[in-house]
This record gives structure tokens, sequence and C-alpha cells, in this order.
């Protein structure tokens, strides 16, 4: 191994150090997720430079699908706005690496099945972990069919985060909790993603009723826009993911002023969630 | 090894016809497909389902369908064929026999809103249909291309009381209507039932379209065996998700090893503008086993695994996908898969009409053009009709209403 691939490897044990140094320092963890390639490659560099030092934790970095079922309208916007640039799986391999080359941040990548199926799951895991990739989010693939999966995300240290439902059966928490090599990713509403401003009562419930059954690190997604929601979601968990916002934010923006304003939301977010913890 | 065993006895408890299957679904959805195979397992043991079941399809659908031997469309292609007349279901397609099983298991569920996807909209028509009778809300997508060219199925469907939901992403056909009711379902999962049209899908549906479909096999198996003393020498139907196919199929498959063909059975796929032209839907004859809506199975996608927009002259085979048993069925070889192009299905469409009187839907065009590419039948020289000429069974599965309007401006065109 050279000194650069030494740097740029993060790990299981990677997301592991992450959470132990927020546990310690009682900081609840900020993702922000951002579409590879949307609007351009260039700017989804920048935008996560921005992200590193607005207060961010780790990132997610999502691999556009054709057919992204588990998304709302901002994402698949993205992703549909991606592939049309002809975006390939290898471009967004080197746009991790030089990510982790130049934040430290831990990257999860979120994607759907079929193109790393396509790939080849063994090859797909060895390239993702040679770029600097820590964690993977499946949205389309329950532990139950991970069977393979695993195996290979286990050679190579790769970190893999399952999710739970409001729906999900209490006795299925531990399989997804055991599968669960990185974190646990709790989807906090019955839905798709996309920026919410009401959640129902029940979610704070569900949310306290996972962290007293889950050891794991928690991190709560979808739905998530600003800094009260996010203050509100990370009570009882470890941390959230704010992805569909910052995608309005582009979508509906120049991209100097996109810039500014995701850098913004971000900083307000990290204070909400310090403030929270404060209290 | 899966590929002895019939495949009647799959899925297995994970749902899989050998490596076909499963469930790749968002988390959310994962409980109610739980819900959805313990009814299904409940019902199918309970007599006053199956009484309720077989009552409407004989009232309310109009079963048996016939079984038709069309003379003159014989005499076309060498081979006595006999047709099982789906088409003359009430609503005029296969459609309506898992419509109305699926939304006697969703009343069954308590569960009150309705949601489906549709391609050529028979499927929207049948669900609309069945809601209407059961008084449930329903809400149909359709994509906006579709929504153009079946317009006769979408007012149809609105006047039953239905709202249609016009999808404007990707190619804005069946499979983008597909990807938006599965976020419906995710968004509505709790009072909501998602009746799929075809056996695709996550498990259980795959399983649950081939029971409420095999009604077509197992009729149309008993009325060959009554009319000619023995069962035919093919069995052919078209293949686009595959539900008509592996109902008619479904009667012929357990009385021979998968290896042992007495029935040769035949599936057409749409070959659209040609298979080299890349436009087409044939995902049996040129895709890969991969993951779309929910289970994996054959699917045309590009080297990076994104999804492929298919191409068919008939928009309920315009399906990037095809049912996992499928899948199972073409590598275990009990199931011969072809395909024809969209030329060829509409000089079908012309010949069953001009030669029997019935017009068909665009997808069963698919496979009388089969027929009549003489692949099958051309050892024999002259396509002279005898006692001897092979006996085709083939399922009719629509009729052709509402293709008037593409059949119409495609022969302006020539």
């Amino acid at each position: 191994m050279t000194a650069n691939t030494m740097k740029t490897a993060k790990t299981i044990t990677d997301f592991a150090r992450k959470f132990e140094e927020l546990k310690k320092s009682k900081r609840k963890a900020l993702i922000p997720f951002f579409t590879s390639g949307y609007p351009s490659l260039a700017e989804t560099e920048r935008l996560a430079s921005i992200a590193a030092s607005a207060g961010a934790d780790f990132l997610e970095i999502g691999m556009p699908f054709s057919d992204p079922m588990a998304d709302g309208p901002a994402i698949q916007f993205s992703s549909h706005q991606a592939l049309s640039t002809g975006l390939k799986m290898k471009d967004t391999f080197s746009l991790v690496e030089r990510i982790t080359n130049k934040t430290e941040l831990p990257v999860a990548l979120m994607g759907y099945y079929n193109p790393i199926l396509a790939k080849g799951i063994s090859r797909f895991i060895k390239s993702a972990k040679s770029s600097g990739v820590g964690g993977l989010i499946i949205p389309d693939l329950p532990p139950e069919e991970a069977v393979e999966l695993q195996e290979s995300a286990q050679e190579q240290n790769m970190a893999l985060c399952f999710l739970v439902a409001p729906t999900t059966n209490p006795k299925r928490y531990s399989t997804i909790a055991k599968s669960s090599t990185g974190f646990v990713y709790a989807v906090t509403v019955a839905g798709v993603t996309g920026a919410r401003t009401s959640f129902s009562t029940s979610t704070d419930t569900y949310l306290r009723e996972l962290k007293s059954n889950i050891s794991k690190p928690i991190i709560a997604g979808f739905g998530i826009a600003n800094g009260p929601t996010a203050r509100k979601m990370v009570r009882h968990v470890d941390g959230v993911v704010v992805g569909s916002a910052f995608i309005e934010l582009m979508r509906n923006n120049s991209r100097t002023a996109a810039r500014k304003q995701v850098g913004r939301l971000i900083e307000e977010i990290r204070k909400s969630l310090d403030s929270g913890n404060n209290k | 090894m899966p590929t002895k065993k019939a495949s009647l006895a799959m899925p297995d408890t994970r749902g899989r016809f050998g490596d076909y299957g499963g469930r790749f679904v968002p988390e959310t959805v994962n409980v109610a497909l739980d819900e959805l195979t313990q009814a299904f397992k409940l019902a199918k043991s309970d007599k006053e389902f199956k009484r309720r079941f077989a009552n409407l399809l004989r009232d309310y659908v109009g079963r048996e369908s016939p079984l038709y031997f069309a003379e003159r469309f014989s005499a076309q292609v060498g081979a006595q064929v006999y047709l099982k007349r789906e088409d003359l279901n009430h609503t005029g397609a296969h459609k309506i026999n898992n419509c109305l099983g699926q939304a006697l298991l969703a009343v069954r569920m308590g569960k009150k809103r309705i949601i489906a996807e549709t391609g050529a909209g028979q499927h929207g028509l049948a669900t609309a249909t069945v809601c209407a009778l059961f008084g449930l809300e329903c809400v149909i997508y359709m994509g906006a291309k579709d929504v153009k060219r079946q317009a006769p199925n979408v007012r149809k469907i609105k006047f039953l009381g239905a709202k249609v939901i016009p999808v404007t992403s990707g190619a804005e056909t069946l499979k983008d209507a597909t990807n938006e009711a599965m976020r419906d379902w995710v968004t509505n999962i709790e009072t909501t039932f998602y009746i799929i049209g075809s056996a695709v899908g996550p498990h259980p549906y795959p399983m649950i379209v081939r029971e409420f479909q095999s009604v077509i096999g197992k009729e149309a198996r008993r009325q060959m065996l009554k009319r000619l003393g023995k069962l035919p020498d093919y069995v052919v139907a078209c293949v686009g998700g595959g539900s008509n196919a592996i109902g008619i199929m479904s009667a012929f498959l357990k009385d021979t090893a998968l290896k042992d063909t007495s029935v040769k059975l035949i599936g057409v796929e749409a070959g659209g503008h040609g298979l080299a032209s890349g436009k087409h839907s044939a995902t049996l004859t040129k895709g890969k086993p991969g993951v779309l809506h929910g289970s994996y199975s054959y699917l045309l996608f590009d080297n990076e695994g994104q999804v492929i927009l298919p191409h068919s002259i008939s928009a309920g085979l315009d399906y990037p996908g095809v049912g996992p048993e499928h899948s199972f069925l073409h590598d275990a070889g009990r199931v011969q898969y072809r395909s024809v192009t969209d030329k060829q299905a509409l000089k079908a469409f012309k010949t069953l009409s001009i030669t029997e009187g019935i017009i068909p839907a665009l997808e069963s065009s698919h496979a009388l053009a089969y027929l009549m590419t003489g692949e099958e039948f051309k050892s024999k020289s002259t396509k002279m009709l005898s006692a001897k000429s092979p006996v085709v069974l083939l399922c009719l599965s629509g009729r052709g209403d509402k293709d008037m309007d593409i059949v119409q401006s495609k022969l302006e065109i020539e």
C-alpha cells in the first residue's frame, strides 16, 4: 500500500472512529447528501469542500440510477440530469477520491442495486474501496437479499448501512442492526426522499424505540430540510442526513448563489444540532 | 438442482424461482409484502374466498372463455390454431382475472385505496372496473406517452370513477408508471393496496398473479382435451411482464419434467424495430439478469447498469423487465422465447381481423405474428392444413379496440 492509498482508504474503522469522536465530544453527526455530477462533477466536489468547512461530519454521495424508486422529485431530477451528461460510475469513484483526499470526511455512497450488480459485486466494492468510499447505502437492498454483498464488504472492510423504516416490524430491528456495519439508516417517514414541512407525531416515539433497541449508531434521514427539524429528529439518534433541500437550492439558484445558500443551510443545521445537545 | 424442479413448486419462501425473484424493495414496504403473503396464503385455502372468486369469474367476467378453432387463420400459417379467447372477457383482456383476485384480497385486508400502474391501459381499466365493483378508491399511474396512445382506455378508466395520473418521467411509459406507483405505495403503505398487473414485482406478487391467471391454462387444457382428446403440440403467448403467458403455460408445466417437453411452450417478446436496432422490448432474448421493480430477473440495461428505454408498438409489452418465473423457465429451457417486430405484429393484426373477424390487441398480435413467421412450421413444404398439422393453443390475451388509433396512424404511414 502506498502512502497515498493509506490516506484515502476510509473503512469501517474510519466510520467507527468518527462515531467514537462524535460521541466523546457529544456532537451529533451532520451528513449532507449530494448527487454525484449534479449540476456537474466539479460543482459536487466544490460543494463537498463547502460542506466540510460548514460543519459536516460525513458526506453521502448519490450514485445516479435511471429508476430511483425510493426517491422523490428532487433527487430524481438531479439523477436524471447527471446521467444525461453521460456520467459513469468511474466518474463518481474519481469524484470520491478527490473529495476524500481533500476533506478528510468519511464518505458513504448511496446507490441502487442494479448498477452494482452490473459492475459485479466484488469488483464494485474493490473499486469503491480504492477510491476512498467508506460505506454503502443501498435503498432497494434489504439485508435478506444482501448475503453476497455482505461477504465482499467484509473482505474489503467496507461499512454497510441498512435502512429501517417506521413500518418495520420491531422483530426485524436486530437483523437490520446486525447487518449494518457502519450505521443504521433510520428512514423518518413512510415515503420517498424530499423536503417536508411536517412529520407524523409518532416519528419521535419510533426513533426513541429504535435507539433503545439498537446499540449501533443511528442516522435519521428523509425529509429533513432545516435546523429546527434536524434538531427534533436528532433527539434520540446520532445524526441526520439532509439531501433534497440542497438539491432544491441548486435547482432554483445560480451556481454561486447556490454555493452560498448550501453553506449557510449546513451552518444553520450545525448550529441547531449543537444547541440541541447543550440542552 | 432448481432445473429439475417444476416451477409450480416455486417460489420458495424467499420468493425465488431458482435464482430469480426475491424482494428488492425499500424497507418501508417490506412489512406490507409480509402481510400480503400471509393474506394470500389464508385466502387460498379459504373456501368462501375461492367460491366468491369463482362466481365472479363466471358471472362478472363471463368465464369460461371460449376455445375457438381459427380455421381461416390456420390455413395461413399451416397449423391448427386454437385461440383461447381472453379478448371476450369483461373489459377486453385477461387482466381482469388478476384484478378481481387482488381486489378480493384488498377487501379482505381492509384496504380502501387501490393503486395500479398501466401500459396499454388494459390493467388500469380492469383495476378501475373492480374498484367500482367493490366501492374502492382507485388511482392509476400511466406514462404520459401511453395516455396519448391508448386514449380510449384512459376515457373508460375515468368514466369508471378512477383517477389517472400521467407520469412524465423517463420515457413516459410502463416502467416509469411503475416507479411512480411504487413511490405512491411507499408513501401510503398503511391505507393502500397496490394491484400489480403482471407477473412481476417483489415476492409474493409473481406468485399471486400466476395463481389468479392460472384459470386461463386450466380451462384451456380441459377444453383441448375435451375437443381433441389430446394436448396441443404448442402453447404460444406474448410476453411483456408475462402474466397471460404464465397463466396459460402454468397448466402445461407440471406433467412433464422440465427438459422433457411434450408440449412446446413459446413466449413471444416485442422485437420493436428489430433486435439489432436496440429499440425493442425483448428482455429474455437480449437482456441479462438484473434488479428492477423489486425482483431479480432478466432486464434490459447498459454496461453501467442503467435501465435501457425499451420500445414496442404495443404499450403493454413496452417494458424493460420480465417476470422472474419466465427467467427461470428460460434458463431451464422449458419455454422458448422468441421475438417479432412491430411490423410483423401489425401484419398479424390485419390478418386475424380479415380472416377471422377478430380484431386482436397489438400485444396478442405478437403471438399471432410468430406463427406467421413460419419459424416453427417451415419444414412443411406447403402450408396445406390437414389433421396432421401441428396443434397450436394460442392465448389471445386481449382485443384490439384500444389500438385503433395506433394502427390507423401506422397504416397511413405505410
